[in-house]
């Protein structure tokens, strides 16, 4: 048992470490697109190509290059953590209103005041349900990294398999079904909580 | 790439084997999913509970479901086939209660006043109408489908994850870049294809 909660340890570290990863990255690729015209349909585009790759595809087209462990699973998980988020971030600020954007700046607000004021706030609710997406998504995909050597919640399922132990195959199921459905619950209703009141 | 140069035939039997494990898969998915989405669509307050729970299932980690299914059917092709089909039913019987919402009220009401029976209204007025919406649920099924039967080469021994797990027992790095880039080369060709059979329904 105590192993199970270290792997749990483990599998929260894997997918953590990718969501902050995929934020750091995806978060300024979303603003860009939804910005600059010009740009929108490349980073679109590569976001859409990136959301119809298989996630163990992904995990493992970079094994040649980094080998195993939790740094190239964490690399991997990232990638693919990144397009939901880009996509909803985009979604989101085009989304505001152009007459929230038209009387902010009739008061006077610089734009980079009218971004962090009017935009931010209003694209946020939009721009979680994408990071609610990756979060589930990543916490999933997180279990194929037993594959490259990665550990996590994935090593257990791995094991009760090979050792056709029902009952530690059993919990590992759950455990990580309970931790996705956790996380898909609680950005959810986090997500309504950051949603502007009207 | 040297893997796909060396043994071309043996994968294209691999690719072949996914695309049929997922086809089929998809054909039976939907023989469950379109009635179910069409049960659900016409009954809204049963409807989110329908698809919460087939969300709920859907948000479970495909590795732990078939682990699941590998202990109750044991190993070889019938885990895979039957995660495959309990999967799409999330995104295709959505697709279905999306779509048929989405159908103008006045042109079913138009047609009932022209004698049309439930039947000639579901046929001729909603199912055209709600088909765009249809079709882009099978090809998010059709993507996430063929992601998850990667999963096949490691309970199943079919498809193209046949190739990235022999490749990691055997540690030839060539033979798991071959399968994941000729899985992932799949899933961008029929995202594409489906995306073209949307858009003519679409505007016809």
């Amino acid at each position: 048992m105590a192993e199970l909660w270290a792997h749990v340890a483990q599998h929260l570290t894997l997918a953590g470490a990718a969501l902050a990863l995929a934020l750091l990255a995806g978060l300024p690729l979303g603003v860009l697109a939804a910005e600059s015209a010009g740009l929108r349909g490349g980073v679109l585009a590569l976001a859409g190509v990136g959301r119809t790759l298989p996630s163990l595809a992904v995990l493992m087209l970079l094994l040649p290059w980094l080998g195993v462990g939790m740094a190239p699973a964490i690399v991997a998980l990232a990638l693919l953590a990144i397009p939901p988020i880009v996509i909803s971030v985009d979604l989101a600020i085009r989304g505001v209103p152009a007459a929230a954007l038209d009387a902010a700046a009739g008061m006077g607000m610089t734009p980079l005041q009218r971004f962090a004021r009017v935009v931010v706030p209003l694209a946020l609710p939009v721009s979680f349900s994408g990071l609610r997406t990756a979060a589930t998504e990543t916490i999933a995909s997180a279990t194929l990294a037993t594959f490259i050597g990665a550990g996590g919640l994935g090593d257990e399922i791995v094991r009760g398999l090979q050792t056709d132990d029902a009952a530690l195959l059993f919990a590992a199921a759950a455990v990580v079904a309970a931790l996705a459905l956790g996380a898909d619950l609680a950005l959810g209703a986090a997500g309504r909580i950051v949603a502007p009141r009207t | 790439m040297s893997y796909l140069a060396s043994h071309p035939l043996r994968v294209a039997t691999l690719l072949g084997g996914h695309v049929e494990i997922v086809a089929v898969a998809l054909a039976v998915a939907l023989l469950i999913a379109v009635p179910l989405g069409l049960f659900a669509a016409r009954r809204p307050r049963l409807s989110p509970w329908l698809l919460g729970t087939l969300g709920a299932i859907y948000t479970i980690p495909s590795l732990a479901l078939l682990a699941v299914l590998v202990r109750a059917f044991g190993l070889g092709f019938a885990p895979i086939f039957v995660a495959l089909v309990v999967y799409a039913q999330f995104m295709l019987a959505r697709n279905v209660v999306a779509g048929i919402a989405g159908v103008d009220p006045a042109q079913v009401d138009a047609a009932r006043g022209l004698g049309m029976s439930p039947l000639q209204v579901l046929l001729r007025v909603e199912f055209p109408q709600a088909l765009p919406v249809m079709i882009g649920g099978v090809r998010i099924a059709a993507i996430a489908m063929i992601a998850i039967a990667t999963l096949g080469g490691y309970v199943g021994g079919v498809g193209l994850g046949v190739l990235i797990f022999n490749g990691l027992t055997l540690h030839q790095p060539q033979m798991i870049v071959a399968g994941s880039v000729t899985a992932s080369a799949l899933a961008v060709a029929v995202d594409a294809l489906l995306r073209l059979v949307e858009r003519r329904f679409a505007t016809a």
